[in-house]
């Protein structure tokens, strides 16, 4: 569930009253309000974490025998030898231009660290999503029609429990599974890397199994309730063929429940990259950020932390759009 | 709550569940006191070796067993899942209650913080509060218990505001009880279950974030280890061993369903249990007896004219209730002919609706239709369903259903829902499809049809939903229309619009209607005929005419009677009929009004009346049918009902 902000609504502006009474116009404003207050807890966290880290950050990277003058160039490298004030204000100004400082252990831009890493991570994502998506609806609306109105109680109990396990294991586990029998054991596929299309299929499918199962368990039982809803027997009083009902009628109505799951998943699903990213030696964000954190190479470490949240919050923003656009109630709903 | 706690084992997942947590947990116990030597044991001769019948599951690049260390590794895995989730617990729950004990103002900011938190997956905050924490089991506990917090944080939130409301919390703080004693006094205890269930699904989660946080290398580190961390070790050389990355999988992934569906099991079991009610069809075909078991005494058989729309032979209705198969509908009769009205009237559960439904064929999945003769224009409905068929049933017959809020798709918007009639049926583009949607828009009164067209339903009122609704009826060239309670969810002063719209419709396009409704009045307002239907079977059927003066079975005269006139005493409460409707799962032998029927003698409650042409009706009504022995015979004076009186002597 995206969040939910209760700051009191501005008040009506009685020069332009048509406008803010347009339901999309309100919508639109309230849902920016929103992630703009998301985006600056984000940026503040991640800010803050270095400033969390008990004692001290720096003295802790290089070690206790690391010299004093050193530890103190190093202090100031990072930008962490002014006042708090001044040291976050830099940093937003580092932000808006563009510049996220210098990695400690490669003396590289962090931008550049992250331009170069983020596309495999996008791409792994993204596939994994599509196939998710690609996987849940088909098996929803298809258990869906079948159990309906309690009919095929044994496949509703075989798909549910099936979907329960399935979705309880995490990616990276799924993810060792598929290496062991298609690496392994039959061979057809590679065990790591980005270097070929096949190499996409295991990790995209690790991250995309979990996602799959719930997303499916999600559409079967909305299906199952939208096709009891009045409109489905208006539906079939049009005497609309049963496909035409199930996908042109039923199928939209499920998937904007879906959807808001779908969109929590999908967020999931960037951060789960970290696992499987690891599992593959995929070359993205998430190898990066683990080694990253492990070197206590902060600067690295922030920005990737930023660039998940960001990609987390584009994901919601994305999804409620979608949600107001298929479901015209939905505007409305939150007032 | 053992009977409860019973149903938890009871499902097979419920007691698998329980027999791993069980076992899980004995093995943590355990596992450290039995193997922890033998874990810890070198065996130089075996360094990263393959399963074999030393080393079950081989041996790591020390010579240690890979067996016995996953075996022991699962006290340190659990012991630190559990303490992850008791941080998450206990720091959710301060956040989640804190709103309630801070008040309105300080609260609002503490659950923003807490909808913001919970929008961000928890992997990301994990990794987050391990920067924080730093790298090794310690780091990792908190990461993972605190990255659970806002979680738990917005259930507690959802748990404390439903305890909030109730009255014993709003007495509580009118004395003037402290909210903080409140909150432990009569929140806390009354949410508690809940909580204790998720934490146990989130000690499941936790164990596998614990895992996936040392497989990273971020969380326990060596010489410890847990089994994310022997996973760790184990990926290096999955080629060389696979068992060695495998074991640990699996021994997180069972530990970790354990938990998972341990808790997801008692929540179920500890909330409202599942069962009872009218179900599907499924069950159906398994307990209906046969056919028609008896049939109303039709007007006279073969007398067909082709002016009849539809025609209806001992229609029954079949669905299958807690207790085998009931039949709401038993053995109706009744034909429609072109530009008749006919009104449908009684009770609810008299089964009216249930024969609208069957007829039309809409009853799907809801119950079993038999009958042994259903035409609609001369097309048998009883046959398999066609494209034909759906094409001309969806252009000459339509619908109206009881509630315009419900019946239209939320997220289509008007125009294009009637708009599809006209493309699946009648081959039309969809632009001529939409003008003709508009034009009849604009046939059923909506103003500004172009425009509207264009909107959804929700920006429709309820009157101009049900015109809609007729006007979709209209996009072909219907025969007949059904309309199921059509104003009964209608505001009343909307709601002579859409009856005088039924009947204008009527009129101009000699299109027939069924009107089904429990309201006597209105049936005997718009339609030529009324069937009066009571438990499942039409008990009298009578030119709407003659409601007034000339009913002649005892329910009809009680319906008629029911309905406040002229001559009622306003300040009497209005005449009801005594007694309960029948319950179709039970219905009597005899006559099925017997038990409200003032009429009632011996022979009414051994016999069943058929619906047979009344002997008494008059010359000119040849088509008043009836089912009662009774009939028309004057009913007992009620002292307490007066408008029982003005009945008996008006005849
Ligand atoms: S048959 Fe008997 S019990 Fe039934 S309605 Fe007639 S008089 Fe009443």
């Amino acid at each position: 569930m995206p969040a939910t902000l209760t700051v009191p609504s501005p008040p009506v502006d009685p020069a332009r009253p048509r406008l803010w009474a347009l339901p999309s116009v309100r919508f639109g404003v309230r849902r920016l309000r929103r992630l703009l207050v998301s985006l600056w807890v984000l940026v503040t966290a991640s800010f803050a974490m270095i400033h969390l880290i008990p004692g001290d950050p720096v003295r802790g990277a290089l070690g206790p025998t690391a010299p004093a003058d050193l530890v103190a160039a190093r202090r100031h490298a990072l930008g962490l030898d002014g006042p708090i004030l001044v040291q976050y204000l830099h940093y937003l100004k580092g932000l808006v231009t563009g510049d996220l400082g210098t990695s400690l252990a490669s003396q590289l831009p962090v931008s550049d660290v992250v331009a170069q890493r983020l596309p495999a991570t996008l791409i792994l994502a993204g596939l994994a999503f599509l196939t998710a998506v690609v996987l849940a609806i088909p098996l929803g609306v298809v258990t869906g029609v079948l159990t309906r109105r309690g009919r095929g109680r044994r496949t509703e109990l075989a798909f549910t429990t099936t979907s329960i396990i399935v979705a309880t294991i995490p990616d990276f586990l799924i993810g060792v599974a598929l290496v062991y029998v298609f690496a392994i054991q039959l061979g057809w596929l590679p065990v790591a890397g980005d270097a070929t299309a096949s190499a996409y299929v295991l990790p995209v499918f690790s991250l995309a199994i979990g996602p799959a199962a719930i997303l499916a368990r999600i559409v079967r039982v909305e299906m199952v309730g939208v096709l009891e809803a009045d409109f489905i027997r208006t539906a079939r009083a049009k005497r609309l063929p049963a496909r035409a009902i199930y996908v042109g009628h039923a199928l939209p109505n499920a998937v904007t429940a879906a959807l808001t799951v779908g969109g929590l998943l999908l967020g999931a699903l960037v951060a789960g990259t970290v696992l499987v990213e690891n599992v593959f030696a995929w070359p993205g964000l998430g190898s990066t950020i683990v080694r990253s954190i492990i070197t206590k190479d902060y600067p690295v470490v922030q920005a990737i932390v930023l660039v998940y949240g960001v990609g987390v919050l584009i994901v919601n923003l994305v999804v409620d759009v979608a949600i107001a656009l298929l479901d015209p109630r939905s505007k409305i709903r939150e007032d | 709550m053992q009977g409860r706690w019973r149903r938890v084992v009871r499902t097979p997942l419920g007691l698998t569940a329980t027999v791993l947590v069980v076992a899980v947990v004995a093995l943590a116990v355990l596992g450290p006191v039995l193997w922890g030597s033998g874990a810890g044991a070198v065996d130089t001769d075996a360094i990263l070796a393959r399963p074999s019948a030393r080393h079950w599951a081989g041996t790591d690049n020390l010579g240690r067993d890979i067996l016995l260390r996953v075996l022991v590794a699962s006290r340190l895995s659990i012991l630190l899942a559990l303490l992850a989730t008791v941080i998450a617990v206990v720091a959710g729950s301060l956040l989640g209650s804190a709103p309630f004990v801070l008040g309105r103002r300080t609260g609002r900011w503490v659950s923003a913080g807490v909808n913001i938190a919970v929008a961000f997956p928890g992997l990301l905050l994990a990794l987050f509060f391990a920067v924080v924490f730093g790298v090794g089991a310690t780091g990792a506990v908190l990461a993972i218990g605190l990255a659970g917090a806002p979680a738990f944080a917005r259930l507690t939130q959802t748990l404390v505001a439903g305890v909030a409301a109730r009255d014993y919390v709003a007495a509580a703080r009118a004395v003037g009880i402290g909210r903080f004693r409140i909150l432990l006094r009569h929140v806390l205890p009354n949410i508690a279950e809940p909580l204790v269930v998720n934490a146990t699904i989130g000690a499941g989660t936790a164990l596998l974030s614990f895992a996936g946080l040392s497989f990273l290398g971020l969380g326990v580190q060596s010489p410890s280890y847990d089994w994310g961390r022997l996973l760790y070790d184990g990926i290096g050389m999955i080629y060389v061993n696979a068992p060695a990355a495998l074991a640990p999988g699996a021994a997180v992934l069972l530990a970790g369903l354990a938990f998972n569906l341990f808790g997801e099991s008692v929540a179920k079991g500890l909330g409202v249990p599942v069962g009872g009610g009218l179900r599907g069809v499924g069950s159906a075909r398994a307990g209906a007896a046969s056919g028609p078991e008896r049939t109303d005494q039709g007007e006279e058989a073969g007398d067909r004219s082709p002016e009849v729309v539809l025609d209806v032979r001992d229609l029954e209705v079949t669905v299958s209730g807690p207790s085998g198969p009931v039949r709401p509908v038993r053995g109706v009769s009744f034909d429609v002919r072109r530009g008749e009205a006919i009104g449908i009237v009684g009770e609810s559960g008299s089964g009216k609706s249930m024969t609208a439904l069957a007829v039309t064929r809409l009853l799907a999945d809801h119950g079993r239709v038999d009958a042994s003769r259903l035409e609609f224009l001369g097309d048998d409905l009883l046959a398999p369903d066609t494209a034909v068929r759906r094409r001309t049933l969806g252009t000459t017959l339509a619908m109206v259903f009881q509630d315009p809020m419900t019946a239209f798709n939320p997220t289509r918007r008007i125009g294009a829902q009637l708009a599809e009639v006209a493309t699946r049926h009648q081959g039309r583009s969809r632009k001529e499809a939409m003008a003709r949607a508009v034009d009849r828009l604009t046939a059923v009164r909506i103003p500004d049809a172009d425009r509207r067209a264009r909107q959804y339903p929700h920006e429709f009122s309820g009157g101009m939903r049900q015109r809609a609704m007729i006007g979709m009826g209209l996009m072909g060239a219907p025969a007949l229309i059904v309309a199921d309670e059509p104003t009964t969810a209608l505001d009343v002063t909307v709601q002579q619009q859409v009856l005088d719209l039924l009947a204008a419709i009527r009129e101009a396009d000699d299109v027939a209607l069924i009107l089904i409704s429990h309201d006597v009045t209105v049936v005997g307002e718009v339609c030529d005929r009324i069937l009066v239907m009571y438990a499942g079977r039409i008990v009298e059927d009578l030119p709407a005419a003659e409601l007034a003066t000339a009913a002649r079975h005892p329910y009809t005269r009680a319906l008629v009677d029911a309905v406040p006139d002229m001559n009622t005493d306003p300040t009497e409460p209005l005449a009801t009929i005594p007694g309960r409707p029948v319950d179709p799962a039970d219905v009597p032998p005899g006559c099925a009004y017997a038990d409200r029927c003032p009429l009632a003698d011996a022979r009414c409650e051994a016999e069943d009346p058929l619906l047979a042409a009344d002997p008494a009706a008059p010359a000119d009504s040849p088509r008043h049918r009836v089912a009662c022995w009774q009939a028309g015979e004057p009913l007992p004076v009620r002292p307490d009902d007066r408008s029982i009186d003005d009945l008996v002597e008006s005849p």
